[in-house]
This record gives C-alpha cells, sequence and structure tokens, in this order.
C-alpha cells in the first residue's frame, strides 16, 4: 500500500529552482524518514504533500487523491518547521479550538497532551514555555484528528535525547496502529529510526528505500557514510 | 461554511483579547478619552463640539478595528497559524465570519462605553437618536475590521501594518467633510471623497446625529455594509491554501 505518490514534482521558489521531477512513494503505515541537508528541498515537498505549495508541475497523490484536495484536511496532519500555534493562548486552550475546527470530541484533547508528555505545562500561555515544549504544542494539534498521514518537518530539532527517543517510539506506535509518518530530518543519526527512506538533495532525490538495503546497497557501514557514496556516486 | 467553526473561531479571537489587557484598555479608554478631550479644546465653543461630537463617536471605532484586526490578522499569518488553519477544515468564510463576529462584539461594546461617557459625562447634545449613532458605530467597526483584514495581506511587520494606519485611515478622515464641509474643498478632493467609504459613514453619523432623514441615514448605512462586505471578498481572495 502507497500513502503518497510524486510524480515528476517541479517546484519553483523565487529564484531557486526548489524541487526538480522529484518521483518518491511512501508506504503506508509505516514511519518514512526525509533526509537531507538544509535547503535541499525537504520543506517544499512536505509543503507539496500537504497540498499548501504553488507547484510548476507534476503530480501528487495521497490517499489516492491529488494532494490539497478538501477531503484530505481532516485525513492529514501537519507539523511545521516553526510550531504553528497561538503563543498568547495556553496548549490546552490551543487545542481545544484546534479540536473544534476538525469537530472532534474534547477527550482527545488529553490524549493529544499525554502524548507529547505536556499535561504539567498545559494551563500556561504557550510563548512561556521552552522551544521544545512550543514544537509539541504543535505537533499535539497535529495528533488531535488521528490522522491517516502525519507530516512532520523537523520535529526533534531542539528536543533533549529523552525527549527524541520517546517521540520516536511515540511515532512508531502512531504507525502500529496503521498511521502513516513522514518525518523530515537533516540528522543522519535519525534515519536509523525510520522504516524507510529518502535521501535528497539539491532539489532531487537521490535514493530511496529501506535503511537495511541502502546500507547493502553502498556496502557502508552506517547510514552516513552510505549517503556519501550515494552522493559521490550520482 | 460550518456555524459552529465561525463562532470556535470568533471565541478564539476574543480569547486572545481579553489575555491582552492593555490592547483592550486602549481599545475602551481612547476613543472616551480623545472625545473628552475634544470637549475641552472647544471649551469656548460648545455647538463645535456637538457638531464633532457626535460624528466621532462612530468614526473612532473605525480607526481602533482598522489597526486591531489588520495586526491581529498578520500575526495570524507570520506565526504560520493560517497556514496550518489552511489545511484543516475550515473554510475561509468561516474564519472571516469569526473575525467578524468577534470584533462586532468588542465594537458594540466601545460603542456603549463611548456613548454613555460622551452623553452621560460630557453633555454632548444630539437632535437624533442615540441608539441609531451607536448602531452605526458598530457599523463602522466592521468596516475597519473588514479594510484592516484586506490591508494585512500587503503588510510583512507589524510595524507596516500599522503605518497603514495613516495611509488608509487619515486620508478618509481628512476628506470625510468632518473637520471641513466637503464643498469647501478642492473640487478633485470633493469627487474624490465621494469615493471613499468614510465619506458616507460619516454622512449617515452626520444625519443620524441631526436626526436628519431616515431613509438616507439607512442609505449611508446600506453604503457602508456593502463596501464593508466588498472588502470582506477581497480580504478573503488574499486567504490562499496554496502560496509561492
Amino acid at each position: 500500500m502507497t500513502a503518497v505518490r510524486v510524480r515528476g514534482l517541479d517546484v519553483v521558489r523565487g529564484s531557486t529552482h526548489a524541487l526538480r521531477s522529484v518521483s518518491l512513494e511512501v508506504p503506508s503505515g509505516r514511519v518514512t524518514g526525509l533526509l537531507g541537508p538544509s535547503g535541499s528541498g525537504k520543506t517544499t515537498l512536505l509543503r507539496a504533500i500537504v497540498g499548501v505549495q504553488v507547484v510548476r508541475g507534476g503530480t501528487v497523490e495521497v490517499l489516492g487523491l491529488p494532494a490539497g484536495s478538501p477531503p484530505l484536511r481532516s485525513r492529514v496532519g501537519y507539523v511545521t518547521q516553526a510550531p504553528s500555534v497561538y503563543g498568547d493562548l495556553a496548549a490546552r486552550e490551543n487545542l481545544a479550538y484546534f479540536a473544534r475546527i476538525l469537530r472532534v470530541p474534547g477527550e482527545r484533547v488529553e490524549r493529544a497532551l499525554e502524548l507529547v508528555d505536556l499535561s504539567r505545562s498545559s494551563r500556561r500561555p504557550v510563548r512561556e514555555l521552552s522551544g521544545g515544549e512550543q514544537a509539541r504544542v504543535s505537533l499535539a494539534v497535529a495528533l488531535l484528528g488521528e490522522p491517516e498521514l502525519l507530516v512532520l518537518d523537523e520535529p526533534t530539532v531542539g528536543l533533549d535525547p529523552v525527549l527524541r527517543r520517546d517521540l520516536w517510539s511515540a511515532f512508531h506506535r502512531l504507525a502500529a496502529e496503521g498511521a502513516t509518518l513522514l518525518v523530515s530530518s537533516h540528522v543522519m543519526d535519525e534515519a536509523e529510526r525510520c522504516d524507510s527512506l529518502v535521501l535528497m538533495r539539491e532539489g532531487r532525490v537521490v535514493a530511496a528505500g529501506e535503511p537495511e538495503a541502502l546500507l547493502a546497497r553502498t556496502r557502508a557501514e552506517n547510514l552516513n557514510d552510505a549517503f556519501l557514496v550515494l552522493v559521490e556516486g550520482a | 461554511m460550518n456555524g459552529r467553526v465561525a463562532l470556535a473561531t470568533a471565541e478564539r479571537v476574543l480569547h486572545q483579547l481579553r489575555r491582552d489587557r492593555r490592547t483592550v484598555a486602549l481599545v475602551f479608554v481612547v476613543p472616551p478619552l480623545l472625545l473628552a478631550l475634544f470637549r475641552y479644546v472647544f471649551d469656548g465653543q460648545p455647538e463645535t463640539f456637538d457638531r464633532v461630537g457626535g460624528p466621532l463617536v462612530g468614526i473612532f471605532p473605525f480607526v481602533m478595528m482598522f489597526v486591531v484586526t489588520s495586526v491581529t490578522m498578520l500575526r495570524e499569518r507570520t506565526t504560520g497559524t493560517l497556514e496550518r488553519l489552511m489545511t484543516l477544515p475550515l473554510s475561509k468564510l468561516d474564519l472571516l465570519a469569526g473575525y467578524a463576529l468577534a470584533f462586532a462584539l468588542v465594537a458594540a461594546l466601545q460603542a456603549a462605553v463611548t456613548c454613555a461617557v460622551a452623553f452621560g459625562l460630557l453633555g454632548l447634545d444630539v437632535e437624533g437618536s442615540v441608539v441609531v449613532v451607536a448602531a452605526l458605530a458598530v457599523c463602522n467597526a466592521l468596516l475597519g475590521m473588514a479594510l484592516g483584514l484586506f490591508a494585512s495581506a500587503f503588510a510583512q511587520s507589524e510595524f507596516q501594518a500599522v503605518q497603514f494606519m495613516p495611509a488608509f485611515v487619515l486620508p478618509q478622515f481628512l476628506l470625510c467633510g468632518l473637520l471641513v464641509p466637503r464643498e469647501r474643498m478642492a473640487d478633485a478632493l470633493e469627487w474624490v471623497s465621494y469615493a471613499l467609504p468614510l465619506t458616507w459613514a460619516y454622512d449617515g453619523l452626520r444625519r443620524a446625529v441631526e436626526g436628519g432623514d431616515a431613509a438616507l441615514v439607512a442609505r449611508d448605512a446600506a453604503i457602508v455594509v456593502g463596501v464593508t462586505l466588498v472588502a470582506l471578498a477581497l480580504a478573503a481572495a488574499t486567504l490562499r491554501r496554496r502560496t509561492p
């Protein structure tokens, strides 16, 4: 099963050709990592998948529908790199508002807060929380609707190792329950936590597949070396 | 369009506003304070205060709501919450209706406070109905809100959004006829004034204050409401689900 199918995607942002004929598939029910250095086009690709990016050419199909179709708005959760929540409201109030937009019951607010381990600081205005906590509030909003596809742009940046590990296990739990996760990162050591990988560089997909397969193909010892082999071989 | 989502949005906007005590204070204290200032500046000419004070009750909400809404919407754009909302099952109309509902309520309260001070404490004397003046104040506040929502699309920072106030509002204020009757302006300016919404807002207020023809007051109010709807439609057009 394929949750996302991208074919020949071309995106120009300002004067840069952000994506050049990108094609890829994201398998359902798994955690797929989108890896690459900053500026490689990860965010642009995620935006195109969520349907908020103006594209020049190519097709993006999400859960069998064209990206950005109205029915997908309650089936896809998206978390941007910078936390997009209301800083003057408490975490709980943010979640309560988004829950009403998604038309989901109020209990989900508690569950989402627990999932990101924020139940304790949920009553303080978000702007008073630390950067990591703010990022988790933003993530909790995306979890509210129990989306079939969760698109996360660098969700673990700035988090301490314990929390990072906890979040990754939360991602795998969600995948085990049937959700598809697409998680971007510029840190290669996160690649090892993914079921499948898409490696990007300069607006192109350099390689895609399961971590073991990429290691076997490149005869590298770790994914960082595998990335180097793939880039230099390309 | 979903009424419940619009209502949720209105509640959220009011909630945010309530957290911002200083803005609340500015919204409710500044208009009566300015009116008091006018009252004592024209201490020796109470007839001037009666002529200018009545319409001002209805013009302050226009100015305040323009600034408050353009900054609120700009924040929504710059913090990424607008982009998030655009990925969710919320129609643009829900969002705009939510804003309109929240600010209409604030405007009604503002008009009530301003009227109470103007007519109760400052001894402002008008021929017409105070209720009509207050109702027109709310219409004008919504006009300011709609123009503010639209203008926010052209600002990249709060600093720019605030600069729009003198740019959008001050010329309308000068040309609307409050300070100088329009027929005494240069011909070209008089014609320009007819294209500006505040002119009609002012005419309605002036007539209401003088206890003038109710049909003409209704016509002026209808023009204000019409321009508000056009501005809301333009604001909706600036809300894009897909951005470059």
